[in-house]
């Protein structure tokens, strides 16, 4: 048996359920998400779209001038075959207002300025049309750090960070998500050529394995090496994991007083409701 | 001797025990319009579950003249309630409790005596641990409560049962995981696994009340059971959704499974104490605590 594989009706369900009472406890009926033509915002969007009715999820296209055709028309086909309200709004004037003062900026740079002006829209929207900011970080990326902090990373809740990237291809099939976004390499699309697995050195499919054992099943390194992972592969892995935990938690306040957010005044976001 | 029971797996609000105790008298009420003998409530079915600092804000004491408990005594007048609660008592400790009302009165409060503290869990961060795990009379015979964690602990129910219970009242606020591509989340799948063995090896009856709902990312998966002296399973109430599920246990299923099948008799309690003496004895054996 494969450790990722999961039952999709079961994720679905419960997802679904999720989505609906941290919507409406908080006291909306609403969604907006971000929508880039790849699988994970994909997902947010279908389980959304199911969980609150389409009518009340506003899909959000955001553009920049380098973003390519193939993104714009896969959220097309998110947007079609959910049925949701849709808006599309170019990042380009308000990301190149930063980008053109520093000539010599760094792609990086310049993916997260686009990662955080989109972050913007979306909270703009958010406001404008009444429903909450739904996340689309897989637990994959989260694990391995690769998100922009306050940028796609941002959200009110996240339905699927508990999903690797695996899993969510399954569930995406399961829940008629277009074969063409299931199938496509995975991108952030932030500059021409990008994808996630050419920058990270290592496919998803390669990198899921490893991390369940490492995460799920509590692996050592060495117990990843002798079940027949190459030991660079694993130890780049679990550099990524902690060079990057600061963007899994909240920034830490120093404590003076007797009582300190974060660390002994501990309610659930859901105190309440 | 028949007896109607019904499972209360509700969803609760979290640290708001007025607008919970509504929910509660309106299944109590519910559940007494269709002529059930017993209501079981879920662990914490009072407040709601990952209570961490709101816990002194939400805690009572299963007296007449608290307020909350007040109205539940009165309506157990017609019907026996196990209703869970955060419980402070008069040395201001604070507790996972159960209490079993009956004609009126609290015939009996069971205080969590295992408070899981790893992994997602943080009640011993919170509460203190009772230390007693105790069988009491009820209209329909002896009964005992345990409270989710206490019945991963073989010895709770052992006890139980050495001390005369034949229904097993457990309740639960269990966090599914483990998502696997088995259609139940691992969690549902050992909760309802053990709950069939408990009833098949103490021949007794095994009454699960589990909530349902979420709490930031917690999701409770519910699906309430009563297995019957033979391990059957008599009534499953659904995944993930509220739900007042009645079943008609017959009492004397007692009598006939252990006619059959006589565990009970041969159990070698003496035996146990021995043996258990010998062992907490040993120099390199601390185990038990």
């Amino acid at each position: 048996m494969n450790g990722l594989d999961i039952n999709t009706d079961l994720a679905r369900s419960i997802l679904t359920g999720f989505i609906k009472s941290e919507t409406t406890r908080s006291g909306f009926q609403k969604a907006v998400i971000g929508v880039s033509g790849g699988i994970d915002s994909a997902m947010s969007c279908f389980l959304a779209a199911e969980a609150l009715g389409p009518e009340n999820v506003l899909a959000v296209r955001m553009p920049y001038k380098t973003s390519s055709q193939d993104s714009l028309d896969h959220a097309q086909l998110v947007i079609d075959a959910t049925g949701v309200q849709a808006i599309t709004i170019p990042i380009t004037d308000m990301a190149d207002g930063l980008i053109n003062q520093f000539p010599d900026m760094a792609k990086l740079r310049m993916g997260n300025i686009m990662a955080r002006c989109r972050m913007i829209v979306l909270y703009d929207q958010s406001s404008a049309f009444g429903g909450l900011v739904i996340g689309t970080s897989n637990k994959t990326e989260i694990l391995l750090g690769y998100s922009t902090q306050f940028g796609d990373a941002a959200s009110a809740f996240n339905p699927i960070g508990d999903l690797y990237k695996t899993q969510l291809r399954q569930l995406a099939h399961a829940m008629g998500v277009p074969q063409v976004i299931i199938d496509k390499a995975p991108t952030a699309d932030l500059w021409i050529g990008q994808t996630d697995e050419g920058e990270l050195g290592f496919t998803y499919a390669e990198v899921d394995k490893l991390l369940y054992l490492m995460v799920d099943e509590r692996y050592t390194p060495d117990e990843c090496v002798e079940a027949g992972y190459e030991r660079k592969f694993v130890e780049t892995v679990v550099k990524r994991i902690q060079r990057y935990h600061y963007k899994r938690v909240m920034p830490p306040i120093a404590k003076l007083g007797n009582r300190t957010i974060g660390y002994d005044f501990l309610y659930l976001r859901d105190w309440g409701t | 001797m028949k007896v109607k029971l019904a499972l209360a797996q509700i969803n609760t609000k979290l640290g708001v025990v007025e607008s919970n105790l509504e929910k509660h008298l309106n299944y109590i009420q519910r559940a007494k319009n269709e002529g059930a003998d017993l209501v079981i409530f879920p662990e914490l079915s009072l407040t709601g579950y990952v209570l961490q600092d709101l816990v002194p804000t939400v805690a009572h004491r299963a007296t007449s003249d608290d307020p909350v408990f007040k109205e539940l005594l009165a309506a157990s007048r017609d019907i026996d309630i196990v209703v869970g609660f955060a419980e402070e008592d008069v040395r201001n400790r604070f507790y996972i409790s159960s209490a079993y009302l009956s004609l009126g009165k609290v015939a009996h409060v069971h205080r969590k005596v295992y408070l899981p503290t790893y992994g997602l869990f943080d009640e011993g961060r919170f509460f203190a641990w009772g230390d007693s795990v105790e069988a009491f009379d009820t209209r329909f015979g002896r009964a005992g409560i345990l409270i989710c964690e206490d019945f991963w602990h073989t010895s709770s129910p052992y006890l139980l049962w050495m001390d005369g219970a034949d229904l097993f009242l457990f309740t639960s606020a269990s966090p599914g995981r483990g998502l696997t591509s088995a259609p139940e989340l691992s969690t549902a799948h050992w909760v309802e696994s053990i709950n069939q063995a408990y009833a098949s090896i103490f021949t007794s009856f095994v009454i699960h009340s589990n909530r349902v709902g979420f709490e930031d990312g917690l999701h409770f998966w519910g699906g309430s059971t009563v297995f019957d002296p033979n391990g059957e399973l008599l009534a499953k109430a659904p995944l993930d959704d509220e739900a007042l599920t009645y079943c008609e246990i017959d009492l004397n299923q007692l009598h006939r499974t252990r006619a059959r099948l006589p565990l009970l008799r041969d159990e070698r309690t003496a035996l146990v104490q021995r043996e258990l003496m010998r062992i907490l004895k040993r120099d390199d054996s601390r185990s038990g605590r």
